[in-house]
């Protein structure tokens, strides 16, 4: 166990400052000297940039609307109610109605939002199979064990995409109509569906198998979609751009929430007439109302909202700022009360000594 | 099969990492290891077989083998030694690699085989040997060789003196042959390679307790997790709603075993909060600080070239722990340099001056005045003190006289003794202890104790000059007169009997005993001489510090002397219980003596032995000495070394008889303490006291030492010696004890103090081979323990506390997110990270931290022992700092968790172009926070900021980011899951992510902020006032400049000051001199205002 010394048999250290720990440092204290200065600097940045984030964040308008329709006697209410205990529920459609009586600024972003879903449930969360859904054709046949009990169709075919996730694709569909003027028609406000999930997401880790015949529905065939799904996957959309698993609406839906309540990116509205913002007018939402989210006390709301370049209407930064900056500077003072007079007191002990 | 929530991977790779470090570390012991037992088991050696010499390996040496051997090789295995080039059969061996000793050690065989010196006579031996069972002693081998020889058995005894051990090295002999009788692991060598001492600091039992508790705290989480779990599950669309559907086989499996597989899984989600690579940082921290201690220049002795050395790395941190320093007197205290000083002469006491006796006591010949002269040429004349014996005889007649009054004494001293001669010869050595550097006249003594070199020496001064043994022949000069004496039989040493004696035979064929020995050993078996005389001269000695030893002799009528050697031989020879049986027959011979006088050596003190004990009893530290000698020697020494004050009130427990006696002693001693407890008390105990003490009275005797602030133990034995420890571990207060020593009676004690220091010194290196840790002199201690010490537990003690603070914060976010994910066991970080985290992200700092730390200048710690009681009692891992830290990582962990769930809000977008962020980006972004608040959090406690430090600080925050803008910017083929695909990138793109990282870093480290300066204003630790000082005097220029202007001007005026004023060196041997300056400004900084 000489490892250290006596192998090398007794001789004199090397006189180097590694060796005599005598390398060069800094020695830093955190005395109120250098620590009272740093608070109040701290504390003043903490402020200004709290001041600064909670207005950043308070002039983001935002407007919200539950219609799940269980207490309110909005015309989802039926739909609700039509679909209470019975699956899949039949379609059904309500609408919303609201006013703006100002603009609305833009570039205004539709949410969707649910209540309750735990789409971070551990179960949940694993029952997918990323190799499918980068276009693997082994795993398209295959698909990985964790997508269990959606796995395999009834039939035995296996499914595309496979497990809870995509089984729970949200297929709730929503249109927009702004009445210029009273009484005047309804115009349909354009809402842009494109680039609502992340661009790599969308363009590299989504893929769909290889077409054959050109055709992606024989690239699909001898698949089951979900059960809960109306129509196969590559039928999500028309355009042949966005369908198969390279959909946005599916890959925003891939994408889990960390927490069970959570949002989505419908739509952004910035074509047309509205690139400024939504006009002041009555508006109506078309909803084709699908997905229950009463069996498990869930909720779904519609939100319009516009964005900062800090995100949503968040005022939580800038209070947390806020409140941080002046605890800061309150424990500043104190801290400085405290130094002066133990100042004091040590100076009196060391004339004492 | 239990569903885990991570992969076994993810768990198994830290551990993997934990085990192959170790591996790695262990394996390259043992590649060591391998390397020389290959050249140990390779080695060519010759061995007799069927009438010819054959070489082989000598791992195929079998016992019974008969081996040669030559000059300078080493010993395969334990050999009897059969016959030498020289016709009595003796060689040299130096034993250095074994224990130390450099001496040259003779060896004898037995005169039956040391004719055979041919392999073809060899060969013809008839011989069987019987010995004992492989035994670790050293010097104990009992046995016996039955030669046939011409139809006739003859049995000899062996013991060790015809042992060749296994790695000794033969000297001075062109050849011998021996007969293999231990061999491979049953060689005396290999049964002492015992793996040392399993001592356990106090750093690793606490760190122990902490494991516990982080244990129920894990188990207690996960069954909190476990039966929240099943009460949410309660209701089904919580189980299982329609999005989320159970196969057939989750549905129908048992409910216990479901149970219990959440359970399991659990503990899985959270075992990190375990850390496991804790014991592997403590490792590599140890191995690789106790570097430091090697290479200290400061712990460097020059005349010796020594360095400290460090036996186990596993002790570090004990040593700023010590609460008792034993240590041992002669040679650690004291420099084991004997230089002979006075003699009692049938009871007239004499004074060496220059070479020259010169009587002294109540008839004094020599008149003051030439007295004085004497000594003040002593100076000049200091350098022929040694110079060869012709010197000697220009003594005047009075010391003629003296010789032919007093010759037996001298006889005796130059006759009874193991003195070796290295007479420089033609086939003398050039390596070994001596040089042959001198003339070929010169005479050069080498003992294995420096009092008898002393004394020969100075008999050869005198003019009585030992010329050397050969074939059991003595022979002296006289005056340079020849004369020669048979030696018959050496009553070896030991520490039971405290004497020594040799019988020779005179030329006239009178047989004499001499016998050598302490005081008490050889005065109570005196019948005749100046006893009284004597016994007053030699407390005089004693009281002058002097080693005393006693000379007698007697004279054996030729009958007596048949007795004798027939008692001997017998019990030489006996196979059972020699031991007990040869130190009857001693008893027998070593009596009736009649006492010729007595000799006083001194041995200097060490350097700074004074200071080294005052600084140590300034950290708190009590201060024990225990030591073989005499009274009156012990408390005189100690009181030159500043062990006892002259202030101090000395009391006493020796000289008891019996139980009751010394019972009421203590009883009064303990009244004296109670009444008078304003002025220091020390304490002198005597062995046999202490053993009457310690059977009956242990813990009034420990009460009454525990008030005392020194204590001195005198004639003790070795093992009395570790008794005195022991007693002191098991104390309810547990103190932390510590013995210093350096001949082999302290190895006992060594190994039974939590921590045992060597002092490389004269007597051998066996306590040093023993212990610990071993340095080359006394006062190094100081900067052992002050600084290494303290460094060391400082160091840990973060270390060990920071883990589980990492830990904490590391795993509770995971935790409450179970509260926001039905308790489904998801984990909030990706399994990358969960895996890195303790490996790659937050392992360096603390590591290099643990290696480098330095929160007070070295030399102002070792100039302020008063620093060391700050962290006795392993106050830096109780249970309050401990608490605090979890407490901390608690905290942290809640702002981490809840500052992200607060900022998602109602999950609101955080990005610029409104798209979303999911689960993996959440926790990305918790374990981004984390990452850095731990990392910086580690900064905070970082005093001492080397470029390293800086390297793997900002390095490991600077690699995290590269790591995971890496791992997120790939879809990584191998991996079945690509959840953290452009998840960081994403993070990192949002500007509200970047405020709330900077925020809840900042909150975090606030509160341990204004923790840390509130504790330091208001009740700072001295160590934290020593900071303060030594920054504004290290840093004066700068710092001075920040500090509030009445200060500053207060400071300036002082250094100023200092400047100008002749300060006292600093005691302490400084590399730089510049920073010697520091030091002594700063000491004067202390003592100034």
């Amino acid at each position: 166990m000489t490892w250290s010394a006596a192998a090398r048999g007794a001789h004199q250290p090397d006189n180097t400052a590694f060796t005599q720990q005598r390398l060069p440092a800094w020695q830093p204290l955190l005395s109120a000297g250098i620590t009272l200065p740093l608070f109040f600097c701290a504390g003043l940045a903490f402020l200004g940039l709290g001041l600064g984030l909670y207005y950043s964040s308070n002039a983001i308008q935002e407007l919200e609307h539950d219609y799940t329709g269980d207490a309110d006697a909005g015309s989802c209410a039926a739909c609700a109610a039509q679909g209470q205990g019975r699956a899949p529920p039949p379609p059904c459609s309500c609408s919303w109605h609201f006013t703006l009586s100002e603009l609305f600024p833009g570039p205004v972003y539709l949410y969707y939002e649910l209540t309750g879903f735990y789409q971070n449930n551990r179960r949940y969360g694993v029952s997918r199979d990323d190799a499918q859904l980068s276009g693997l054709v082994s795993a398209l046949r295959h698909p990985a064990n964790e997508c269990a009990p959606y796995q395999f169709s009834a039939a035995g075919l296996p499914v595309a995409p496979c497990g809870a996730v995509a089984n729970s694709l949200f297929n709730d569909t929503f249109s927009l109509w702004h009445q210029r003027q009273s009484g005047g028609p309804y115009v349909e406000v354009p809402l842009d569906r494109a680039a609502i999930a992340w661009w790599t997401d969308y363009h590299i880790k989504f893929r769909n198998p290889p077409l054959v015949n050109g055709s992606l529905a024989l690239a699909f065939r001898g698949t089951a979609p979900p059960p809960n799904w109306r129509r196969p996957v590559y039928e999500l959309s028309p355009d042949p751009n966005n369908t198969g698993f390279v959909n946005q609406d599916f890959v925003v839906w891939m994408r889990t929430a960390a927490l069970p309540t959570f949002r989505k990116l419908y739509a952004r509205i910035r074509q047309g007439n509205y690139s400024a913002g939504l006009p002041s007018g009555a508006y109506r939402v078309d909803i084709a109302y699908n997905y229950p989210v009463r069996a498990f006390g869930g909720h779904k709301l519609l939100v319009f909202s516009n964005i900062s370049w800090m995100g949503g209407k968040n005022p939580f930064l800038g209070i947390a700022y806020l409140v941080v900056g002046s605890l800061c500077i309150v424990v500043g003072f104190v801290m400085l009360a405290v130094y002066i007079r133990y100042q004091d007191q040590d100076d009196d002990e060391n004339d004492d000594e | 099969m239990i569903d885990t929530p991570t992969s076994p991977i993810t768990s198994g790779l830290p551990l993997f990492f934990v085990i192959t470090v170790t591996a790695i570390k262990q394996g390259y012991e043992d590649w060591l290891r391998h390397n020389s037992d290959n050249e140990v088991n390779g080695a060519p050696v010759y061995v007799v077989r069927s009438g010819g010499l054959v070489k082989t390996r000598s791992k195929n040496i079998r016992v019974g083998d008969i081996v040669r051997i030559a000059k300078d090789e080493i010993f395969p295995a334990d050999l009897v030694l059969l016959s030498s080039d020289r016709l009595d059969g003796s060689c040299h061996v130096t034993t250095a690699s074994l224990d130390g000793e450099t001496n040259l050690k003779t060896h004898v065989a037995v005169p039956e085989t040391a004719v055979l010196q041919t392999v073809a006579n060899l060969d013809s031996l008839i011989a069987v040997i019987e010995c004992q069972q492989p035994e670790a002693d050293l010097y104990r081998f009992m046995g016996r060789m039955i030669i046939t020889h011409q139809m006739e058995e003859i049995v000899r005894p062996l013991g060790p003196e015809s042992l060749l051990l296994r790695g000794a090295r033969l000297k001075n002999t062109k050849e011998i042959f021996g007969v293999a009788v231990y061999t491979g692991m049953e060689t005396k060598m290999a049964l002492n390679y015992k793996s040392k001492s399993q001592k356990r600091s106090a750093v690793e039992k606490s760190m122990n307790t902490f494991l516990i508790i982080y244990l129920i705290i894990l188990i207690s989480e996960a069954i909190i997790s476990t039966i929240l779990k099943y009460t949410w599950q309660a209701e089904e669309k919580w189980d299982e709603p329609w999005y989320n559907q159970k196969t057939e086989h989750q549905r129908n499996s048992s409910k216990i075993l479901k149970f219990i597989s959440d359970f399991l899984a659990f503990l899985v989600l959270y075992n990190f909060i375990i850390p496991i690579s804790l014991y592997v940082t403590v490792e590599m921290q140890k191995f690789l600080g106790s570097f430091f201690i090697g290479w200290d220049l400061d712990l460097y002795h020059e005349e010796s070239d020594q360095k400290a050395q460090v036996n186990t790395s596993d002790l570090n941190e004990e040593l700023g722990q010590v609460d008792y320093v034993f240590t041992d007197k002669t040679g650690t205290l004291t420099e084991n340099e004997m230089q002979f000083r006075e003699c009692s002469i049938n009871g007239i006491k004499y004074q060496e001056i220059n070479g020259r006796l010169v009587p002294e006591g109540p008839t004094p010949d020599s008149s003051e005045g030439n007295l004085s002269y004497l000594s003040g040429l002593s100076h000049l004349s200091n350098l022929a003190h040694l110079t060869s014996s012709s010197s000697f005889r220009t003594s005047p007649e009075n010391e003629n006289e003296l010789l032919k009054g007093h010759d037996l004494f001298f006889k005796a001293v130059s006759l009874c003794h193991t003195v070796q001669i290295s007479n420089v010869q033609s086939d003398g050595i050039g390596d070994g202890p001596w040089q042959s550097s001198l003339a070929s006249s010169q005479l050069e003594y080498y003992a294995s104790s420096p009092d008898e070199k002393a004394l020969v020496e100075a008999a050869a001064r005198i003019g009585i000059v030992f010329i050397g043994n050969s074939e059991e022949i003595m022979e002296i000069k006289i005056l340079g007169k020849l004369e020669r004496y048979r030696l018959l039989h050496v009553l070896e040493f030991d520490s039971d009997r405290r004497r020594m004696s040799v019988i020779v035979q005179a030329c006239s064929g009178e047989k004499l005993l001499f016998a050598k020995g302490a005081e008490s050993s050889i005065l109570p078996k005196c019948i005749g001489g100046e006893i009284e005389k004597t016994r007053v001269h030699v407390d005089e000695f004693a009281l002058k510090g002097l080693r005393t030893l006693c000379i007698a002799y007697r004279q054996f009528t030729p009958k007596e002397y048949e007795e004798v050697d027939r008692r001997l031989f017998e019990a030489r020879t006996a196979l059972q219980q020699r031991e007990e049986k040869l130190a009857e027959a001693f008893q027998f011979i070593e009596k009736d003596l009649i006492l010729l006088g007595a000799t006083a050596v001194e041995d200097r003190l060490q350097d700074k032995v004074r200071e080294t004990i005052e600084a140590l009893r300034m950290a708190g530290i009590k201060v024990w000495v225990l030591t073989g000698d005499k009274y009156e020697t012990a408390v005189s020494v100690s009181l030159s070394c500043g062990h006892f004050h002259r202030t101090m009130n000395i009391l006493e427990l020796i000289h008891q008889k019996s139980d009751s006696e010394c019972a009421e002693q203590l009883r009064q001693l303990a009244r004296r303490i109670k009444e008078d407890h304003v002025i220091q008390h020390g304490l002198v105990v005597d062995g046999t006291s202490l053993s009457l003490a310690l059977r009956e009275h242990e813990k009034l005797f420990m009460e009454v030492c525990r008030t005392c602030s020194a204590v001195l133990c005198c004639r003790m034995a070795p093992l009395q010696k570790a008794k005195v420890i022991r007693l002191i571990k098991i104390s309810p207060e547990k103190p932390i004890t510590l013995a210093v020593g350096d001949g082999a009676n302290d190895v006992s004690m060594i190994q039974e103090a939590h921590v045992g220091i060597g002092i490389m010194g004269k007597e051998g290196r066996q306590a040093a081979r023993n212990s610990d840790y071993a340095i080359a002199r006394f006062k190094f201690l100081s900067k052992l323990l002050f600084v290494h010490g303290h460094f060391y537990y400082i160091r840990i003690a973060t270390l060990v506390q920071y883990f589980f603070y990492k830990n904490v914060c590391f795993i509770t976010p995971q935790f409450l997110y179970q509260f926001y994910c039905l308790f489904s066991q998801q984990t909030l970080y990706d399994s990358m990270y969960l895996t890195l985290y303790n490996i790659c992200f937050t392992s360096l700092p603390v590591l290099i931290y643990s290696l480098l730390e330095q929160h007070v200048d070295p030399h102002v710690l070792q100039n302020k022992p008063t620093l060391y009681r700050d962290i006795s009692k392993n106050r830096l891992l109780s249970i309050k700092t401990f608490l605090y830290w979890t407490i901390l990582g608690f905290s942290h962990a809640f702002i981490f968790f809840f500052g992200s769930y607060f900022l998602m809000g109602k999950d609101e977008s955080l990005l610029g172009n409104g798209q979303m962020f999911g689960n993996w980006t959440f926790g990305t972004l918790v374990f981004t926070v984390m990452v850095i608040t731990v990392t910086v959090k580690m900064a905070l406690e970082t005093h001492f900021w080397t470029w390293i430090n800086h390297l793997v600080t900002w390095g490991s925050i600077i690699f995290y980011f590269i790591f995971s803008l890496f791992y997120s910017g790939i879809l990584w083929p191998f991996l079945s899951s690509q959840n953290m695909y452009f998840v960081f990138i994403q993070l990192l793109s949002s500007g509200s992510a970047w405020f709330a990282i900077i925020l809840m870093v900042v909150t975090c480290l606030f509160l341990d902020v204004v923790k840390k300066v509130f504790d330091r204003h208001l009740h700072p630790t001295n160590t934290e006032k020593a900071q303060m000082y030594s920054n504004t005097v290290a840093f004066s220029d700068e710092f001075i400049a920040l500090q509030p202007l009445s200060r500053a001007r207060d400071h300036l005026s002082r250094l100023s000051l200092l400047k100008q004023m002749q300060v006292s060196s600093a005691w302490t041997p400084c590399a730089a001199s510049q920073e010697k300056q520091q030091a002594r400004l700063l000491e004067e900084c202390w003592s100034e205002p």
